[in-house]
C-alpha cells in the first residue's frame, strides 16, 4: 500500500496556493463550496489510488485517527 | 378467516380444501416454505426439480397486483434457465443497453451498456414481476405433471409456529378454518412484514430513508426508443429525480422522486398523476395510467437468517431500496442457494451443518447488497448539505469531464455475491488463475459455438475440465472441454488465464468450489465432501 505523503511534496507552493485563493475571488459562498467540492472530485480522480484517498480523508478530518499522521 | 390484505393480478393457486385439513394428528412435510413470492416459489422449483418434497403456503391465491420488481439481472436469469424457466422470462421481457442522463433540460451524457459477450443472458431484462412469478408458477405445473413433488395450498395462512428439536408445528388458518402441520424445515419466504420473523420476536434492524417515489405505470404506443432515461432537477418534478423505464406490453413505468414532506393522498390523485406524466412525455402524447402508488424504502436485515430449523429468505430476511434491483434478484439468489443444500441434508448426503452456510453466505450478499442500494440513495437523498455539494459538484463536472460519470450513481445493478471466505470453499489451487473464477465465485457463462457452458452443468456438482485429462468422480457431471472448444477464447480468459489447462468443481448453484491446475480423482472426492459442508456424511 503506497503511503500518504505528509512531508513537504510541492514545488511552487506559494504560487499555486494564491492561484487558489485567485479562483475564489468573486465566488459567494455556495459558488466556493461548490468549486472546492469539484477540486477534490477532480484531484480525486488525479491522484486515482483509493487506499492513498482514503488515508488522505482521515488526514484531513479534525481529529486525524492515525497517530502517524499527526 | 383469512384476509385480503391485496388485489391478485393473476389467480394461479385457488383455495381447495384438501384431507390434511381433516386429519387425526398433523402430517409432516419435509420443507415447508411460507409465502409464494418469487422467493418462495423459486425454492419451490428448485426442491421440486431435484425430487425433494415441500410445501408452499401462501395466504392469498395468486400473484399480487401493482408495480413493484421490473429489472431481472443476469443472474436471475441463468438460474431460471437451471430451473427451467429464463427462456420465457427472456421472451417476454424488454432488453436494453442505452440509458441517457439528463440535469435539468440537458442531456448531460448517454451510455451504451455494451454487456461482456458470450454470455447466453442479458445483463438483465425489464420484466413485471407478476409475469415473473407467474412463469415460475407455470414451470412448477409443468414439472408436477412429470411428478415434481410441489404442492401449493393458496389461502393457507400461517398463524403461528413452534420449534421442536426434530421439528416446526406449523398453524394454519383457511378458508375453511384452522388446521395445524409439521414440517422438518421451514423456509420463511413471506417478505419484508414477515409475520414469521414477528411470532418469533426476531429484529429487523437498519435505516430508513426519508423520501417518497411515486410510481406512475402508464400505456403508450409512441415509438420512443427502448432507452432508460434519468433526470436530476428536471422542469418536471424540480430539485428532484426521475426515471423512466420501458416494460413488455408497450407500459413505461415511471418514477418520480417526491421528497419527504408531501401530501401523499393529494399526489395519488389521478390528475395530478396525468399532469405529472403528460409533463414528463410531452403534452401531446396519449397515454393509459394503468398503476400508480406511492413508496418509501429502507434498507435493513435481520441479524441471522437460519434459527434452527427455520430459515429467512428474500425480503423476509433484507429488504434494500429499489436502486439497482437487488430485492428480488437478491432473493431468487437467497433461494438458489438454499435449495440445494436442503435436499442434500434432507437425502442424507450432506450433514446438518452445510445449513449453517445458508447463513453466512447469504448475509454477507445481503450485506453487499445493501450496502449498494445505501449509497445510490445517498446520491438521489443527499442527506446534508455537504452530501449534496458533492453530488452537485460530481453533476457538474460530468458536463466537462468524462471522469466523472462512474461517480453518478442511480443504482449499482444487481451482480451476483462472490463468497470470498466462504466455509463452502476449497483454498485455491489456482491462485494465478482469472481472479473472477475464484473459489466462491459465480461461474461466468461463455460461449461455446452453438451452446454456452452454463446450461452444460448439472443441477449436482460439475466437474469442469479444460485442456487436460479428468474422469467422472463420485456421480459429478463431467464437461471436458478444449482449446478447440473455445473459439472466442472467452474460456481461455474467463477459466485459464496463463494456465494451460484447469479443473473446476462447480457446486449445485453453480458458484465455483474449489479449482485446480490438475485432475486428481482423490482431491475432488475431498474437495466434494468440504463442499458439502465437511463433517460425516
Ligand atoms: C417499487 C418497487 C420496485 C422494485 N423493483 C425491483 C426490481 O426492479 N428488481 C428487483 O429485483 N426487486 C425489486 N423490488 C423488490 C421486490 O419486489 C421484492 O424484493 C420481492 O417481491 C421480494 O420477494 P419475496 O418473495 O421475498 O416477498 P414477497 O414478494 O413480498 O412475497 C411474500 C409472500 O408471502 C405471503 N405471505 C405473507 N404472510 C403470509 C402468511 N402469514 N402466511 C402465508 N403467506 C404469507 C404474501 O402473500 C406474499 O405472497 C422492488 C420493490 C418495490 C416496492
Amino acid at each position: 500500500m503506497t503511503d500518504l505523503i505528509l512531508s513537504v511534496n510541492l514545488a511552487r507552493s506559494d504560487d499555486v496556493y494564491a492561484r487558489l485563493l485567485a479562483a475564489h475571488d468573486g465566488l459567494d459562498e455556495a459558488e466556493s463550496q461548490a468549486l472546492n467540492a469539484r477540486l477534490i472530485l477532480i484531484l480525486m480522480n488525479h491522484i486515482g489510488d483509493a487506499d492513498v484517498l482514503m488515508q488522505a480523508i482521515d488526514a484531513a478530518g479534525p481529529d486525524p485517527v492515525d497517530a502517524e499522521l499527526a | 378467516m383469512v384476509a385480503v390484505r391485496y388485489q391478485t393480478a393473476f389467480r394461479l393457486y385457488p383455495y381447495q380444501k384438501v384431507p390434511a385439513q381433516e386429519a387425526a394428528a398433523p402430517l409432516r412435510h419435509p420443507v415447508v416454505i411460507v409465502g409464494g413470492g418469487p422467493v418462495g416459489m423459486a425454492l419451490a422449483l428448485d426442491l421440486g426439480n431435484r425430487g425433494t418434497p415441500c410445501l408452499v403456503l401462501d395466504d392469498h391465491d395468486g400473484v399480487g397486483l401493482g408495480s413493484r420488481a421490473i429489472c431481472f439481472a443476469k443472474r436471475t436469469l441463468e438460474i431460471c434457465d437451471r430451473l427451467g424457466c429464463g427462456e420465457r422470462m427472456v421472451d417476454k421481457g424488454v432488453v436494453w443497453n442505452v440509458g441517457r442522463v439528463y440535469r435539468d433540460d440537458r442531456e448531460i451524457y448517454a451510455f451504451d451498456l455494451l454487456p461482456e459477450t458470450g454470455h447466453k443472458r442479458p445483463a438483465f431484462i425489464n420484466l413485471q414481476q407478476p409475469y415473473f412469478e407467474q412463469f415460475l408458477v407455470e414451470e412448477i405445473r409443468r414439472k408436477q405433471a412429470v411428478g415434481a413433488p410441489v404442492e401449493i395450498r393458496g389461502r393457507n395462512a400461517v398463524t403461528g409456529l413452534e420449534q421442536h428439536a426434530d421439528h416446526v408445528a406449523v398453524s394454519v388458518d383457511t378458508p375453511d378454518g384452522p388446521y395445524r402441520l409439521e414440517a422438518d424445515y421451514l423456509v420463511a419466504c413471506d417478505g419484508a412484514n414477515s409475520p414469521i420473523r414477528t411470532m418469533m420476536g426476531l429484529d429487523f434492524g437498519g435505516r430508513v430513508f426519508e423520501d417518497n417515489f411515486l410510481i406512475a405505470d402508464i400505456r403508450m404506443d409512441a415509438d420512443h426508443p427502448v432507452e432508460r432515461r434519468f433526470w436530476f432537477d428536471p422542469p418536471f418534478n424540480r430539485g428532484e429525480t426521475a426515471l423512466m423505464h420501458k416494460q413488455p406490453d408497450d407500459v413505461w413505468r415511471l418514477d418520480f422522486q417526491l421528497g419527504w414532506d408531501i401530501d401523499r393522498k393529494a399526489e395519488m390523485a389521478t390528475d395530478k398523476v396525468c399532469a405529472r406524466v403528460a409533463a414528463t412525455i410531452g403534452a401531446d402524447v396519449p397515454f393509459d395510467l394503468v398503476w400508480s402508488s406511492i413508496y418509501t424504502f429502507r434498507c435493513c436485515t435481520m441479524d441471522r437468517y437460519r434459527h434452527g430449523r427455520v430459515f429467512f429468505a428474500g425480503d423476509s430476511a433484507h429488504q434494500v431500496s429499489p436502486f439497482g434491483a437487488r430485492g428480488a434478484n437478491g432473493g431468487v439468489q437467497d433461494a438458489d442457494n438454499l435449495g440445494w443444500k436442503l435436499s442434500a441434508v434432507l437425502s442424507g448426503a450432506a450433514s446438518e451443518s452445510l445449513l449453517d452456510s445458508y447463513h453466512d453466505e447469504r448475509k454477507q450478499a445481503a450485506m453487499e447488497n445493501i450496502a449498494n442500494s445505501s449509497r445510490a440513495a445517498d446520491f438521489l437523498t443527499p442527506r446534508t448539505p455537504a452530501h449534496a455539494l458533492f453530488r452537485d459538484a460530481v453533476l457538474d463536472l460530468v458536463e466537462r469531464y468524462d471522469f466523472a460519470r462512474p461517480m453518478v450513481n442511480s443504482g449499482r445493478l444487481s451482480t451476483p455475491c462472490t463468497y470470498d471466505g466462504s466455509a463452502l470453499n476449497i483454498p485455491d489451487g489456482l491462485p494465478n488463475g482469472p481472479s473472477r473464477s475464484r473459489p466462491g465465485s459465480p461461474a461466468s457463462d461463455v460461449s461455446l459455438g452453438d451452446s454456452h457452458l452454463l446450461e452444460r452443468f448439472g443441477s449436482d456438482f460439475t466437474l469442469l475440465a479444460i485442456g487436460g485429462p479428468a474422469a467422472p468422480v463420485d456421480g459429478c457431471k463431467l464437461v471436458a472441454l478444449s482449446p478447440a472448444d473455445d473459439e472466442s477464447g472467452a474460456l481461455a480468459d474467463r477459466y485459464l488465464g496463463d494456465a494451460g489447462a484447469a479443473v473446476y468443481l462447480i457446486r449445485p448453484d453453480h458458484h465455483i468450489a474449489a479449482r485446480w491446475p490438475a485432475f486428481d480423482a482423490k482431491t475432488v472426492t475431498t474437495a466434494i465432501r468440504a463442499a458439502l459442508g465437511g463433517g460425516g456424511a
